[in-house]
Parts: C-alpha cells; sequence; structure tokens
C-alpha cells in the first residue's frame, strides 16, 4: 500500500481526502494483518458484569482463511465485532496492519473500515427497496468516486459472483442466495484486505452454502483477500486453512480442517455459479 | 461530500413518493398560504390606493370650524363666494379652486323617486374631484352666473331614475324646482369606504344657494394642487390667506380645517397592510405546523431505517456523512415543499385575485422568503433526527429489526 505513509499513520493522521484517508490507515511494515493481544470485553458492570471475551490473543496473516467456530456465547460475535472496528476491546490491544485501532477515534475507524474491511452478514443487510447495483455502489459511494467509475466496479463485481443480468432487481425480487451474492459483491467491491463474515450461510440452505463458500474461498484465493468467517456448520468451516474455536471468551485450541467431502467439492469448483442459479 | 448526500437524499425521496409527499404537504400548504395572503394584500393595498387617487389624490378639502364632528361647526362663519375668488387669485399653486355646498333631496322624474345629495359647485369641481362626462356637457358660464335650473347627474341617479335611457335634455323635479340635465357623469364605482360616489346631482352654486337653502354660504372648498407642487406650501399659503380673510389672531386657532387626502390614503393603506401581515403571520405558523411535520417523520425515518444507518456506519460512513446524509434529506424534502408551495400559490392567488377582483400583485421578495424558509425549516426540524442517526451504534443499528 503506502508504506512510505506510515509514520502519519495513526489517531492524528489526516483525513483531509482519500489519499489522506489511505494513509491513515496504511500498513506499519512487517505486522501482521491482524494481532489480538489478551482483549477482553466485559459488558455491564460489578456483579452483573458480563465476561464476553476473557482474553484472545488471536494473530492472523494476509490471505488466509480463518473460520472461526463455538458455541452461542462463546464470544465469537464479539470477536468478530471487534476485528471489524465496530467495537472496542474492554482491555488488551488490536492492532490491524500494526496500526492501534483502539487509539482511533470514532471517525478513523468508520475510515478504517472503508478502506481496508469488507462485511458479509447472516442476514444479508441489503437496503430494500434499493436495486443490486445501488446496493454494490453504495461503499463506492463514500469512496467519492465519480458515478460512471462507481457503476462500472459495481457492475463488475456483480459479474465477479455470478449476478450479471440482476443489476436492477430488489433484494426482494432475489433469492436468498442471490442477496448473499449481492452483498458478498459490495464486500468485495472496494478491494478490501479483510472480509468478516458472519455465519453468510446461515439462511441457506447446504446447496447455495456451498456456492457462497466457493465464491469466498475464490477471494481468498484469487484477490489473495483475508478472508474470517463465523461459522457452525463444519462443511463450512472445511473451506478454511485454519479454524479457531471459542469457548466461553476464550480461544480453546486450533486447528487444520479435516479434508472432508465438502473440501474436496469445493476445491473441484471454484468458477461463479451462472446468473438466476440460486434463485428459489 | 454535499453532492453525494445530495445523490443519497434524492434516492430515499424517490424510494417513498407518497411518504415523501405527505410529508410536505404541511410546507406545501404553509408556503401556498403565506404567499396567497401577501399577495392578495398587497393587491387590496393597491386597489385602495388607486380608489382614493380616483378621488384626487391632490385634493384638498376645506371646511369651517376645526373638527369633523356634529355640532363643532356650527360657531365657526362659512365661507362665502369671495373666499374662492381670493384663493383662485392669490394661491397659484392650485390648479382648481371649486366652492360646494349641499343638500339632500329628493329628485323625482315621472314615477320614479330617489333621495340624493344635491351638491351646488361649478365646473372647477370636475377637475378637483376628477371627474369626467360620459354624455353631455359642462355648465355654461351664463347658467353659473346668473343661476340657472340645469343639473349635471352621477351614474347611480341616472340609474334609478331613467334606467337605461338618455338623461340628457330631460327633467328632474327636485322640491319645487324643476331642472334641466345636461351632463351625466362618468361612473367611478363605490369609494373604498364604501360609498357609492355617483350617487350625487351637481348645480350651479348660485342656484342651491338661492332657490333651494336661500342663503350665501359655502360649506366646503375643494382645492386641487397642481402637480410637482409641494402639498405642505401650498396647505400653508391657503392657511394664511384664510387666517387672514377670517381675521384669526396670530395666537387664535383656526377655525376651519385643510385636509389632505393623504392622510386617508395612508390610513386606508395601513390598515390593509396591517390586516396583510396579520394574516401572512397565521399563514406562517402553518409552516411551523410543516416543519414539526417534518421532523416527525425524519424521526420516524430515522427508526424504521436504523438497520440502513447500521450497514451504512458498517461500510465505512462517518457521523458527519450520516448527518449530512439525512439533514440533506430534510432540506430537500422541505425546499421542494417550498417550490411545490410557490407554484400552489401562484396558481390559487391568480384565481383568487380574479374571483375578488383585485389587483394581481407578484412581489419576489416574498416568495424568495418563503422558499428560504422552507428550506431553514428542513435544516432546523432535520437537525434532531440527523444526530441521532449520526449518533447511532453500528452494532446495535445492525441488529435492528
Amino acid at each position: 500500500m503506502h508504506p512510505e505513509a506510515t509514520t502519519g499513520a495513526g489517531p492524528a493522521a489526516q483525513r483531509a481526502g482519500t489519499d489522506a484517508e489511505h494513509r491513515a490507515v496504511a500498513a506499519a511494515p512487517g505486522s501482521p494483518l491482524i494481532e489480538l493481544r489478551g482483549v477482553t470485553k466485559v459488558y455491564g458492570s460489578g456483579s452483573a458484569a458480563m465476561h464476553a471475551l476473557r482474553g484472545i490473543d488471536l494473530t492472523i496473516g494476509a490471505g488466509e482463511m480463518v473460520a472461526v467456530m463455538g458455541p452461542s456465547g462463546s464470544g465469537k460475535s464479539t470477536a468478530m465485532n471487534i476485528l471489524g472496528c465496530l467495537d472496542t476491546p474492554s482491555a488488551g490491544s488490536y492492532r490491524f496492519r500494526g496500526l492501534d485501532v483502539d487509539a482511533m477515534s470514532r471517525d478513523q475507524r468508520a475510515l478504517l473500515r472503508r478502506h481496508a474491511l469488507g462485511f458479509v452478514f447472516q442476514g444479508f443487510n441489503l437496503l430494500a427497496r434499493t436495486t443490486a447495483l445501488e446496493n454494490v455502489e453504495l461503499p463506492l459511494i463514500y469512496h467519492r468516486l465519480p458515478a460512471a467509475e462507481r457503476r462500472g466496479r459495481a457492475r463488475a463485481a456483480l459479474a465477479a459472483v455470478g449476478l450479471t443480468g440482476w443489476e436492477q432487481h430488489t433484494p426482494a425480487e432475489l433469492s436468498g442466495g442471490q442477496q448473499q451474492r449481492v452483498a458478498i459483491a459490495r464486500a468485495l467491491v472496494t478491494d478490501p484486505d479483510v472480509v468478516l463474515a458472519d455465519e453468510p450461510t446461515g439462511n441457506l440452505d447446504s446447496a447455495r452454502s456451498r456456492e457462497i463458500m466457493d465464491l469466498l474461498r475464490a477471494m481468498n484465493r484469487e484477490h489473495g483477500i483475508t478472508v474470517v468467517m463465523i461459522t457452525h456448520e463444519p462443511d463450512m468451516a472445511a473451506y478454511a486453512g485454519r479454524i479457531v474455536h471459542f469457548l466461553d471468551g476464550l480461544v480453546a485450541c486450533e486447528a487444520a480442517p479435516v479434508a472432508d467431502s465438502a473440501a474436496a467439492h469445493a476445491g473441484a469448483d471454484t468458477g461463479a455459479p451462472a446468473p438466476g442459479t440460486g434463485r428459489r | 461530500m454535499l453532492g453525494n448526500s445530495l445523490l443519497l437524499a434524492i434516492r430515499e425521496i424517490r424510494r417513498n413518493v407518497l411518504r415523501s409527499f405527505l410529508t410536505i404537504l404541511g410546507i406545501v400548504i404553509g408556503v401556498a398560504a403565506v404567499i396567497v395572503m401577501v399577495t392578495l394584500g398587497q393587491g387590496a393595498t393597491a386597489q385602495v390606493k388607486t380608489q382614493i387617487e380616483s378621488l384626487g389624490s391632490n385634493l384638498l378639502i376645506v371646511r369651517p370650524g376645526q373638527r369633523m364632528g356634529p355640532g363643532m361647526s356650527a360657531d365657526a362663519a362659512r365661507f362665502t363666494l369671495a373666499d374662492v375668488t381670493a384663493l383662485r387669485r392669490e394661491v397659484p399653486s392650485l390648479a382648481a379652486v371649486a366652492p360646494g355646498t349641499s343638500q339632500s333631496m329628493t329628485a323625482i322624474v315621472g314615477n320614479e323617486n330617489w333621495s340624493t345629495t344635491v351638491t351646488g359647485t361649478d365646473n372647477a369641481y370636475l377637475l378637483a374631484r376628477n371627474w369626467t362626462l360620459a354624455a353631455g356637457r359642462a355648465f355654461k358660464d351664463g347658467e353659473l352666473r346668473a343661476g340657472k335650473a340645469v343639473c349635471i347627474i352621477g351614474a347611480t341617479v341616472r340609474k334609478e331614475l331613467f334606467g337605461a335611457q338618455n338623461p340628457i335634455d330631460q327633467r328632474v323635479r327636485l322640491k319645487n324646482l324643476s331642472c334641466e340635465i345636461v351632463g351625466l357623469l362618468q361612473d367611478k364605482g363605490q369609494s373604498s369606504m364604501g360609498m357609492d360616489q355617483d350617487d350625487l346631482v351637481l348645480m350651479p352654486i348660485r342656484t342651491v344657494q338661492r332657490r333651494i337653502k336661500g342663503d350665501q354660504d359655502v360649506d366646503v372648498i375643494y382645492l386641487s394642487v397642481r402637480a410637482g407642487r409641494s402639498m405642505d406650501r401650498t396647505i400653508a399659503d391657503v392657511e394664511r390667506l384664510l387666517r387672514e380673510r377670517r381675521h384669526i389672531g396670530p395666537f387664535d386657532e383656526d377655525d376651519f380645517s385643510v385636509r389632505d387626502m393623504r392622510e386617508i390614503t395612508n390610513m386606508l393603506a395601513g390598515t390593509t397592510t396591517v390586516l396583510t401581515s396579520l394574516l401572512g403571520a397565521v399563514a406562517s405558523v402553518s409552516l411551523l405546523v410543516g416543519g414539526i411535520g417534518i421532523m416527525n417523520i425524519m424521526l420516524v425515518s430515522v427508526t424504521e431505517r436504523t438497520r440502513e444507518i447500521g450497514i451504512r456506519l458498517a461500510i465505512g460512513a462517518r457521523e458527519d456523512e450520516v448527518l449530512l446524509q439525512f439533514l440533506v434529506e430534510a432540506v430537500v424534502l422541505s425546499s421542494f415543499g417550498g417550490l411545490l408551495g410557490i407554484l400552489l400559490a401562484l396558481g390559487t392567488s391568480l384565481l383568487l385575485a380574479g374571483m375578488l377582483g383585485v389587483p394581481f400583485i407578484l412581489d419576489g421578495g416574498i416568495i424568495a422568503l418563503a422558499f428560504l424558509f422552507s428550506a431553514a425549516v428542513g435544516i432546523v426540524f432535520g437537525w434532531v433526527p440527523a444526530r441521532r442517526a449520526a449518533r447511532l451504534d453500528p452494532i446495535e443499528a445492525l441488529r435492528h429489526e
């Protein structure tokens, strides 16, 4: 990215224009992409305090595809919110490309999300009554790109997830699988460093789930985008290069995925599905 | 950034056309009401002014006695025709000096009778009071000198006594005086005070003095100031001359009054201006109500779009960008309401002006003001909802159902 600008990176960094925005979120050289050290998160206080995270250490390198698993209440969603710079740790440190996220202001974290992060949610979270194209354009509006370029990139992103021809459809006119592909296109369109996916296949049947996982893995392999995803299903976790298990607010164990049918199946097929195949 | 917010705002408004329209309806009506009130009010003011000018805008009326109240003038001496002659001779800035002495009488023609006012005067009266003749002629010098029984009648008297017939050379009976009609006045309509100006009969003053009232008095003198001459200087000249002729000591008060039509003009115009402002103020209350309507809908909209705001925050919108988006949305809505209101007001004003017979006077200032005010309403009432949206916690917002 902009290694020469590392000295300017930090809480005091300028945010006047897009270049300055990039500089503010530029990497410190030699740092891992994501580094959590002793991260805790406590909701409430006193005897009513709820310890969602009790001290997480986690390092994720650029280009990895990581699955986060664990039962409900194990703190994996809280950890994802912290990784996504939507929330801050109660204690411990979170460094993103060497930048101290804890010290950032709300607006600086917004800029970090804008330039370096992409989100895919279980519930898709597309804007209702808004066409697929406009949904994908949305992050680019905050990048202040000219309309023509914005539209071109959004079309390209939709094409990359196999939705050419569906640009003018609203979410209500799309199937769940198609909606999630629009969401992936939206995450992809800004060319982020990391895509954070919170149970991306939670609302989909197994065939659609595999299509989505294929897309995420293609993003990871072909574009070098780091993917961190939460999932309950071992089949889906098997797509990842690494699985992190959460339990009671701690990292219980890390493991390489067991090679199973899903992984084998997925490996054979990295091409995006044809338009309309996801339609119910 | 503003351009982007504008784009987002217009997309949002387009998504909710019906609701957006209902939201701005209050502003539309408010703006329209204010402009219509002011436009019609200004039309009415202009109309009053024209009507008073038709009385003769440079008209002075001189009466004996200081006040107009009943009985107050009883002890003041009347004017005489010599006073009229002196004024004509000594005050060069007067274009016309007309004596007047009036009497209420019943005019009879055949079976028709009509109660009217007979005014004894001369031809200067036509000039001083801005009358023109619709038919016939003015008095001849001989008729004036000799006090002949001739008269000029107003349009109302003609209508009541003759209907559509030509009254010229007909005779009208006033008490025991049979009078030949030589002229018909052009109608003027109602005065702004609601009096019928056309209900009058003019006669040579000597005829009225000798054959009707039996005295030598002049009740009132009408003066018309030459165009371009100072009204105040002329009034001073007239007062000085009359004080001299009536032997009023330097420390005594005038026992006559010189009244200026500008007073009446200003008074009546002032009344309509006050009424216009009052109606405008009442109408602007509806602008306020419209603003509250916008705030209400914007607050509902923020709650309803919590998830959307969460999405925007998650993909990297800054607080000020969300704030600006909602603020711009409110301002675009209210400005659009303002524009619609202006259009509605133009249509309504034209229609009402036609129906009420008031001139249509368009004031660009009030239109600009109403538009700016509607935009300001958007800023003021959009601020709270926009700030609420900007300060949402993205995690909470994303979880919102």
